[in-house]
């Protein structure tokens, strides 16, 4: 093994796994001095094109509170066919399928390469996908139209027997049938009245319907089918009838009077399309699409009322508790999408408009779900469609890139007990003992429901070192975690993937060398990053942060080198240097700061924060910068303000946007036209460059970036300078007039000043 | 005894008797009579069959009478006490004659101031004894006479009879006289030269009367003089009394019983038995059974007081009857009014006039009074005070039919604009111009006839007036000139300050099990597509105004789009019944012709939609919901038209259960069957009538549906309800389609309010009809078409004035269906009378059983049905012992005496009595209780007259070539011969009765089979056959469907079947299955009753 860097990387492309320590102190009381705790970044799908998964069952530890998966790690006697479990040591006999099995004929699931496994369940009749798009007919004219020509477009995406389904709502909720002919049938609701699931049933008459005696006699499966049918269909029969059904969707009808929003009654819609496929298909993958173009008006799950003179709420309202709708509106959204997971459904949502849509209020619906949030200016855009068109993108074996109903469940060593977990999943509320009194994100539970994930969903899992002190744990001893997601795939099967990974254990006072050399600070700030996050839904900002600040302090206190009181002492390890940079930029994040951005921008960053992998994870805290210019090849550069030079042209990734900035000179020089001249053709690729790049970017990214061209002194310049750090503002003079950079019109503190507060703070003996 | 004072003035009295005998025969004898008198007595003498054909027994008898005369005139003069006698006698003499001569007039004032009588049984009996040939004509004289003078003739005919009876009776009351006059007929020696002369004269004795009565006897005109007179007169009606002089023998025996004479009743009842025999006997001859009902009386009396009880007690009963041709013929009287009123226009022009029957074809002229198409009233002339009323107890109330159609000689009302000011009405009672307004100051100015109020006439209204004091122009304007017209209405009588928007019709169709599977749905959406066509219009307008909508439904609603620029139709389900509303703005109402295809296409679909539907469920309340909103959101008025087929038991709003429960019958809880299970419905129906959403529902049920419950919103949102139960599209096909196409093609207003206002002194105080009533004066109607009748009741509020008569105003604004806004104003003035006599002779007995049935169907509502039914016979009673009291000239209490206006009172009141309502035979269903009652409340008085009294029509009596109708025959058993064929209706069942021994030929005619045993029972449809008794029988079928509001399904009844029990049924003069009292019996028990009341 060489350093830890490869190692990590060696993980993570195997396991999908990257923990915040690699190797772990070996007692509770050293553990919580470590600070940063024991957690991983967990991508339960990761793609692994190379591994094959298995055509059965896993064999299962018979101890019924354990049930773990047999695994590498696991002690094999081969002769008496028994195997012992590593996490309650229980011996268990192979089953007889198994007889054969010897040192040199090894299943998979015992080789060491195979701590990543994925097995196929035969067992049960495949479901196929479910797709129930959920429409707002209170559109502007074209963007209507553009929505639905999207969607006519993914009928042609989706696997032909998949089935679809069409709701749409605005001040009255439609639910249309699919197979009839001669005349389309629909079935509507009232936008302002809560039902019931067993009322939505009943009027959808998905409940049995009472038969005549004389026929009561056909068979149930028969009924079955016929009943769901209704509403949703394969798409390969009602393929004419359901692009017709969307082409001659209309326009609200309702007259929106002069100073008023359109009454839309998103809430009943959502509850309607969860209750329909709750009646229908429980448990079964299914994925609710709500496409939408404005706050929800009227009924429950109101956001706004319909009075144009009345805005939407701010986060000033929400900080003077000044909202009337939202906590009853959170409240709706929470419970349908509680009950959307309980059934494995996931719920997308896709907000097109100018203002606010709610997403405040109807976050929980992805966030619980594992849905997408997608959040535009209008359905007539790039952004959307291309995103929208992104969802249905397919791995080289052709499958969607998309699995439902997952559950994971998380096994664990003794010394370790479950913290909790932060990603797009609810609790499935099942105490172990390997679950933890403390609890950090959604705690309490060793198994969680995760409905809708994809190869780049990831989930932060946080661990509390148990062993006492005093019952140290001998050299060479491994702790043990085994990851067991079992999920429909999206070609219908059943799978299971089980990772098993183990990890030294080392006596923090003997060395903390190894375990300061094993800190994976990426894992580390993503997973303090999603703590911060979780935390921030729920308290102030400002206590948010400082938590965050005297965790960095605690932090340094620990690890860094230092002589007290002499803050110029201070050192850090290559391990955790760029730890706190990325806890300055955290700082400043979308994520903690809502300060310029509506509550459902905050909403939308944060729900794509908590699902996404490492590597993005870290372009959000910390965007990437690069330059390009004559001077040689696009390099990167500190996000910066130094950074922003006239003869350069700088490409900015933040995850969400895509900002390509053209410097003073650069900008003046395309100004007069030189890309345009054959003396300057490298002029015209310098500037063609970063567009290339941004291409590749934009190729690969979910959802869509927006994507910005600018320059010097342009308005969108913003988005630039509000990102990088202000190394030069108006208050320090000695960067003025010097070529060096930009200055920054900010009262923020800059990283310098940043970093001279936490060496005086970390050195000082005060804390 | 009577006879001596009634001596002299006989002769004349006599004639206004003959009215009376008139109900048996003599009246109509009278008319006829006049021909008729030689032939009865031929008629008499001989045959029995003679009587028994009633045409032939009228005129027979009026022959009697005729011969008679001497003994009328000799009883006439009795005056009061001899009534009975006078009446027969002199009726019958003079009367023949003289009747025809009074006819016109006098036969309503006589009427009133005859009455029918009916002798009891006590009177059998002497007749018994001594029937003959001669007896009997004697007998039939009197009775005839009777009318006013037999009665007499039986009290002393019992005396006859038997001695001390008779004296007893005959002593203490005039009646003796009477029997003097009975004799003739009963114990034709004795009587007749006792009774009449004796008897007579004395009577007569009453100088005033006889003199005053001379005077209208002779001049019809008179009669209302006469009345005056005839208070003493009354004697006259008296006179008719004679009739139940007939009875004479009853009263012999009355009065022992009835009366204080407790001793004499002991004897009578033996004498009556023994003698009954003998008169059954002779009854069957011939007048024996005109005795008969006398024995019946007589039974009643012995037996028990109440009438149900009657059936039971006498052995005597059944023997004795009262003589069926002699108690007062609805047959005859329609005839009698017919052949009298017939010919000429009714001119509205005089004020308290009394229109013709209901039953007599007749012109009307508006001369500033509304027809009695649109009003008809059951007394007109009311009491001057409120005293005078209740003492009568003559209900005062108006039948009003505002938008009744006219035939087509007559011109629909004028349409008046009277620009942007609107209508010119009274400053403080509101009250529209209309041509008692008096103008005043030369013409500057008006007083209001209803409230004196004097108001300035608008300068653009003014005009100079004539120097009779009436404008000049007031035969150029409706409103000054005629008794009904219309008024555009200005902006400010809509709802919300808006013209409305034209009304639209939404077909609400039950697609459940029960329907599909019936056929209903295909046949019903077959239909619609070329009924569409046929929309309401106004005027010559090209097309309808109206638009259409369409909503199927179960236990969900399903509304669909058919708006004309889809492609196909667009099918919107809601489930939500517990909370409707509706799903889609435009494209649910929509314009017949621009939508067509679109249409078309979905009534092409909707039965194969359904086609497999195992939903059995229905839910109703939320479907009138879904519609009432629908036009709410459309914001125009209009009808719902809902097909529906079982108990709504789906869960919703408005659910019901089946509550029905046959052990309630008879029982204080009856009245629950009748009313709503849930509120629900009210406050349903009352916001539909604020919308003005009418809703026509046709039930198509296999079993209890409540239509209790059901019909509430149709009844106040002024609504239809058909029910077709056990509907088969074979067999209701024709029937319903009829139906369904005449109330989709009439017109209707919509979002009505009907306002009746009254000149000061009586007040309108009370309501019946399908309407809703938010306060005590606005009738509102969502919807109101030309079958709907509203009758009001007036009370006294203060004195009324003999000059200036009582005024009726009824104003109804209401949305036509080109959707404008119009007034529609009916006035109509009515005399006021400070003598009882004027009010009876005024009254309309058709109008008086509508507003009664009408009453005793409501009070079916919070009463027992028995209490309801004692209130009827009650107030039956008390009217004509008022009448008896204060009008007829005292009389043996023994004698019935009706007023003439009001002679068919007691049989038409016992047709109500014995309706399936108030008395149901088992075979009779809830449902169809609550029917017929929602069904009653809106008829008009042509309907409950035909309704509650069956029209039974013999089809082979007349020769084929005829093509009139032939006259019918009365609703008996003992009417039909079981060689005849008959054809019977009553507005909503229509029966062909065919006799066991009907010529083969006939029934190779008709049927097409070759003998009577081939017919096949319960069949609802002649052949088509080419021969003329075929050609006529159907021609005859369908005028009397066309002359209906609904289609009348045919049942074939053959003679001995089991169906003939339902044919039965509406044999009304017959003892009913269901305990109902015969004619007869109830007429005796109505004497008694009235007895009662006078000691």
């Amino acid at each position: 093994m060489a350093t830890y860097q490869e190692f990590i990387q060696q993980n993570e492309e195997r396991d999908g796994v990257r923990f915040s320590w690699n190797v772990w102190p070996s007692s509770r009381l050293e553990a919580t001095r470590m600070v940063v705790p024991l957690a991983c970044l967990l991508t339960p799908l990761k793609g692994r094109p190379d591994l094959p998964p298995v055509q059965y069952e896993p064999v299962l530890c018979s101890r019924p509170t354990c049930k773990a998966v047999l695994n590498p790690l696991c002690q094999v006697d081969y002769r008496a066919k028994l195997w012992a479990c590593n996490f309650c040591f229980q011996r268990n006999q192979f089953p007889p399928a198994y007889a054969g099995i010897s040192e040199v004929n090894q299943p998979a699931e015992l080789m060491p390469q195979f701590s990543t496994i994925e097995y196929v369940i035969q067992r049960g009749a495949p479901s196929p996908l479910i797709f129930l798009y959920v429409v707002d007919t209170c559109l502007e004219e074209d963007d209507l139209q553009a929505l639905k020509e999207s969607l006519q477009m993914s009928l042609s995406l989706l696997p032909p027997d998949a089935l679809v389904g069409l709701i749409t709502f605005g001040r009255m909720v439609q639910v249309h049938e699919l197979s009839c002919e001669g005349i389309s049938k629909s079935y509507v609701f009232r936008g302002t009245k809560d039902l019931t699931a067993k009322q939505i049933q009943d009027m959808l008459g998905l409940t049995k319907p009472a038969m005549p005696m004389q026929q009561a006699r056909p068979a149930q499966p028969q009924e079955h089918p016929f009943v769901s049918s209704r509403f949703l269909q394969p798409v390969h029969k009602i393929d004419m009838n359901f692009t017709d059904l969307l082409g001659e969707l209309q326009r609200d009808p309702w007259p929106v009077t002069q100073g008023k929003r359109p009454l839309r009654s998103t809430g009943v819609a959502l509850s309607i399309a969860v209750g329909l496929l709750e009646g229908t298909f429980p448990n079964t993958g299914a994925r609710i699409m709500l496409f939408t173009g404005g706050p929800p008006t009227q009924g429950p799950g109101m956001v706004v009322g319909d009075e144009l003179k009345i805005p939407i709420r701010s986060w000033h309202d929400i900080e003077k508790d000044n909202t009337r709708f939202m906590k009853k509106a959170t409240k709706h959204y929470e419970m349908l999408a509680n009950r959307a997971a309980a059934n494995g459904h996931c719920i997308d949502i896709y907000a097109c408009a100018l203002d606010q849509t709610g997403l405040l209020e109807m976050k929980c619906c992805t966030n619980l779900t594992g849905g997408y949030m997608v959040m535009g200016d209008s359905f007539n855009t790039s952004l959307f469609k291309q995103t929208f068109q992104r969802i249905f993108s397919k791995d080289f074996h052709g499958d969607f890139q998309m699995a439902f109903g997952a559950a994971l469940e998380v096994k664990t060593s003794r010394e370790l007990k479950i913290a909790g977990a932060i990603g797009p999943c609810v609790s499935l509320k099942v105490k172990g003992p390997c679950v933890s009194e403390n609890e950090l994100g959604i705690g309490g539970t060793s198994q969680w429901k995760i409905c809708g994930l994809d190869p780049t969903s990831t989930l932060g899992v946080y661990f509390e070192v148990v062993n006492q002190h005093n019952a140290p744990i001998p050299q060479g001893g491994r702790g043990a975690i085994q990851f067991v997601t079992q999920y429909q795939h999206s070609s219908t099967q059943r799978r299971i993937r089980v990772t098993t990974i183990a990890r030294n254990w080392a006596d923090a006072q003997s060395q903390l060398r190894h375990i300061e050399a094993a800190f994976d600070q990426e894992a580390a700030a993503v997973l303090m990053a999603r703590l911060g996050v979780f935390r921030a839904e729920s308290e102030e900002g400002p206590d948010v942060l400082r938590w965050l600040d005297r965790q960095l302090i605690r932090l340094c206190q620990k690890f860094g080198q230092y002589n007290k009181e002499d803050p110029a002492s201070f050192r850090l390890s290559d391990s955790f240097s760029l730890y706190p940079q990325f806890m300055f930029h955290l700082r400043r994040s979308p994520f903690l700061q809502v300060f310029n951005n509506s509550p459902d921008e905050s909403s939308y960053y944060r729900h794509h924060f908590a699902r996404q992998d490492l590597t993005q994870s870290l372009i959000m805290i910390q965007p990437v910068l690069y330059s390009y210019s004559f001077h040689g090849p696009p390099e990167p550069v500190l996000l910066d303000s130094s950074s922003i030079l006239a003869d350069r042209i700088l490409l900015m990734d933040t995850f969400f946007q895509i900002v390509i900035y053209l410097g003073e000179t650069i900008a003046q020089w395309r100004k007069a036209g030189y890309q345009d001249m054959p003396e300057y053709e490298n002029f015209k690729h310098l500037l063609q460059a970063p567009l290339d790049d941004a291409q590749e970017i934009l190729q690969v990214r979910f959802p869509m970036p927006r994507y910005i061209n600018t320059e010097h002194g342009g308005s969108q310049a913003r988005f630039l300078l509000s990102k990088v750090n202000p190394s030069q503002t108006h208050n320090n003079l000695y960067a003025w007039g010097q070529e060096t950079g930009a200055p920054i019109l900010t009262d923020d503190v800059s990283l310098q000043v940043f970093m001279d507060h936490l060496k005086k703070l970390a050195v000082s003996s005060a804390c | 005894m009577n006879v001596n004072q009634s001596a002299p003035p006989v002769p004349p009295f006599g004639q206004p008797q003959p009215v009376y005998p008139g109900y048996h025969q003599s009246n109509y004898g009278g008319q006829p009579g006049s021909t008729a008198p030689p032939t009865p007595y031929g008629a008499y003498n001989g045959p029995v069959p003679g009587f028994q054909q009633t045409p032939p027994q009228g005129v027979s008898r009026a022959p009697p009478s005729s011969g008679a005369p001497p003994a009328s005139t000799a009883q006439a003069p009795c005056g009061q006490a001899t009534y009975g006698q006078f009446g027969p006698g002199d009726i019958q003499n003079g009367p023949s004659s003289t009747v025809q001569m009074q006819r016109l007039p006098g036969s309503q004032p006589f009427g009133s101031p005859l009455a029918p009588v009916v002798s009891q049984s006590s009177v059998l009996q002497p007749y018994g004894p001594s029937l003959t040939s001669a007896e009997v004509t004697a007998q039939l004289a009197g009775m005839q006479i009777s009318g006013a003078v037999a009665p007499a003739p039986p009290a002393s005919g019992l005396g006859y009879g038997t001695p001390t009876s008779l004296a007893s009776a005959s002593g203490s009351f005039p009646n003796s006289g009477l029997y003097g006059s009975y004799p003739q007929g009963q114990a034709p020696p004795l009587s007749h030269a006792h009774g009449h002369p004796g008897v007579q004269p004395p009577q007569r004795s009453v100088p005033p009367q006889a003199s005053s009565f001379i005077p209208p006897a002779s001049g019809g005109p008179r009669m209302p003089s006469m009345t005056g007179p005839l208070l003493p007169g009354q004697g006259f009606g008296g006179l008719p009394v004679s009739q139940p002089n007939h009875v004479s023998s009853p009263p012999p025996q009355a009065l022992p019983h009835g009366t204080q004479m407790t001793g004499p009743p002991g004897p009578p009842p033996p004498m009556h038995s023994p003698q009954q025999p003998g008169y059954q006997l002779q009854q069957n001859g011939s007048f024996g059974p005109a005795r008969g009902p006398q024995p019946s009386y007589g039974s009643p009396y012995p037996g028990a007081p109440t009438f149900g009880s009657q059936p039971g007690p006498p052995q005597p009963l059944p023997p004795k009857r009262l003589d069926p041709d002699a108690i007062p013929s609805p047959i005859q009287v329609i005839e009698d009014d017919r052949n009298n009123r017939g010919s000429e226009p009714f001119v509205t022009g005089v004020r308290g006039q009394v229109p013709p029957l209901v039953t007599t074809n007749f012109l009307v002229k508006d001369q500033g009074n509304a027809s009695p198409r649109y009003i008809r009233c059951t007394s007109y002339n009311i009491p001057c005070t409120s005293d005078m009323a209740k003492q009568a107890q003559v209900p005062l109330a108006a039948v009003i039919k505002p938008l009744a159609r006219l035939p087509p000689e007559e011109a629909s009302p004028y349409v008046v604009d009277h620009g942007e000011s609107g209508p010119l009405r009274c400053n403080r009672c509101k009250a529209y111009m209309c041509p008692f307004m008096q103008f005043i100051e030369g013409g500057r100015r008006f007083q209001c006839c209803f409230c004196s109020c004097i108001n300035d006439v608008p300068p653009q209204y003014f005009q100079h007036l004539d120097h009779t004091g009436k404008r000049v122009d007031a035969y150029d304007r409706p409103e000054l000139s005629l008794g009904s017209y219309e008024f555009l209405a200005t902006v400010d009588y809509c709802k919300n300050n808006k013209f409305p928007s034209s009304p639209a019709f939404i077909f609400m169709i039950d697609v459940s099990y029960n329907a599909i599977r019936t056929g209903l749905v295909r046949l019903l959406c077959e239909e619609l597509k070329s009924l569409l066509d046929f929309l309401p219009r106004e005027g010559r307008a090209e097309e309808s105004a109206i638009r259409v909508g369409f909503v199927t439904y179960n236990k969900v609603l399903h509304f669909y789009n058919v708006k004309s620029s889809l492609a196909q139709p667009q099918m919107m389900v809601v489930s939500d019944v517990a909370d409707m509303f509706v799903p889609l703005l435009d494209g649910f109402l929509v314009n017949v012709n621009e939508s067509r295809a679109v249409i078309t296409s979905l009534l092409d679909q909707i039965p194969e939609m359904f086609a497999d539907t195992r939903e059995t469920e229905t839910v109703f309340a939320p479907v009138i919901q879904a519609g009432m909103e629908a036009l709410k959101a459309a914001e125009c008025a209009g009808k719902l038209f809902l097909f529906h087929t079982s108990l709504p038991i789906a869960e919703a709003p408005g659910k019901l259960k089946n509550r029905d429960d046959r052990k309630l019958i008879n029982t204080d809880k009856e009245k629950t069957l009748f009313q709503p299970q849930t509120g629900a419905y009210q406050t349903l129906a009352k916001e539909c009538v604020a919308q003005g959403c009418c809703v026509d529902l046709f039930l198509f049920p296999n079993q209890y549906v409540d239509v209790a419950t059901l019909s509430v919103v149709p009844q106040l949102t002024g609504g239809s309800i058909y029910k077709y139960a056990c509907f088969q599209v074979e067999n209701d096909q024709e029937r319903f389609l009829s139906d369904l196409r005449r109330d989709v093609q009439k017109i209707v207003g919509f979002d009505a309010v009907m306002r009746v206002r009254t000149s000061t002194g009586i007040r309108a105080v009370d309501f019946f009809g399908a309407f809703y009533m938010s306060n005590t004066t606005d009738v509102e109607l969502a919807g109101l078409d030309g079958d709907k009748t509203v009758t009001v009741e007036f009370k006294h509020d203060d004195r009324l004035n003999e000059e200036s008569g009582a005024l009726l105003q009824c104003a109804l604004l209401y949305t036509s269906c080109a959707g404008q806004r119009r007034l529609r104003i009916h006035n109509l003035a009515l005399n006021c009378c400070t003598q009882l006599a004027d009010l009876y002779r005024n009254c309309e007995t058709d109008t008086l059983i509508n507003y009664m049935a009408k009453f005793a169907y409501r009070g079916v509502l919070n009463s027992p049905v028995k209490t309801v039914r004692d209130t009827l016979i009650t107030q039956c009673a008390q009217i004509l012992a008022c009448y008896r009291k204060n009008c007829a000239s005292p009389s043996s209490a023994g004698q019935l005496i009706l007023p003439e206006c009001m002679k068919l009172l007691p049989v038409y009141l016992n047709c109500v009595l014995k309706s399936d309502v108030l008395q149901p035979g088992a075979e009779v269903t809830t449902d169809d209780r609550a029917y017929v009652r929602q069904l009653v409340t809106s008829m008009d008085v042509a309907e409950t007259n035909i309704f509650f009294y069956p029209r039974l029509l013999p089809l082979t009596k007349s020769p084929i070539e005829s093509t009139t109708e032939p006259p019918a025959v009365r609703a008996s058993e003992e009417r039909l011969s079981n060689g005849d064929i008959y054809l019977l209706e009553n507005g909503l069942n229509l029966f062909l009765w065919v006799g066991a021994s009907v010529q083969q030929g006939v029934v190779q005619s008709l049927f097409n089979v070759s003998s009577f045993s081939q017919i096949s029972s319960g069949l609802s449809v002649l052949p088509v056959l080419d021969n003329p008794l075929s050609t006529k029988v159907r021609g005859l079928i369908d005028s009397l469907r066309a002359q209906r509001s609904r289609y009348m399904k045919l049942i074939v009844v053959k003679q001995e079947d089991k169906l003939e029990m339902l044919f039965k049924h509406f044999l009304v003069e017959d003892k009913s299955l269901s305990g109902g009292a015969s004619y007869v019996d109830f007429l005796c028990h109505m004497h008694k009753e009235i007895r009662q009341l006078l000691s």
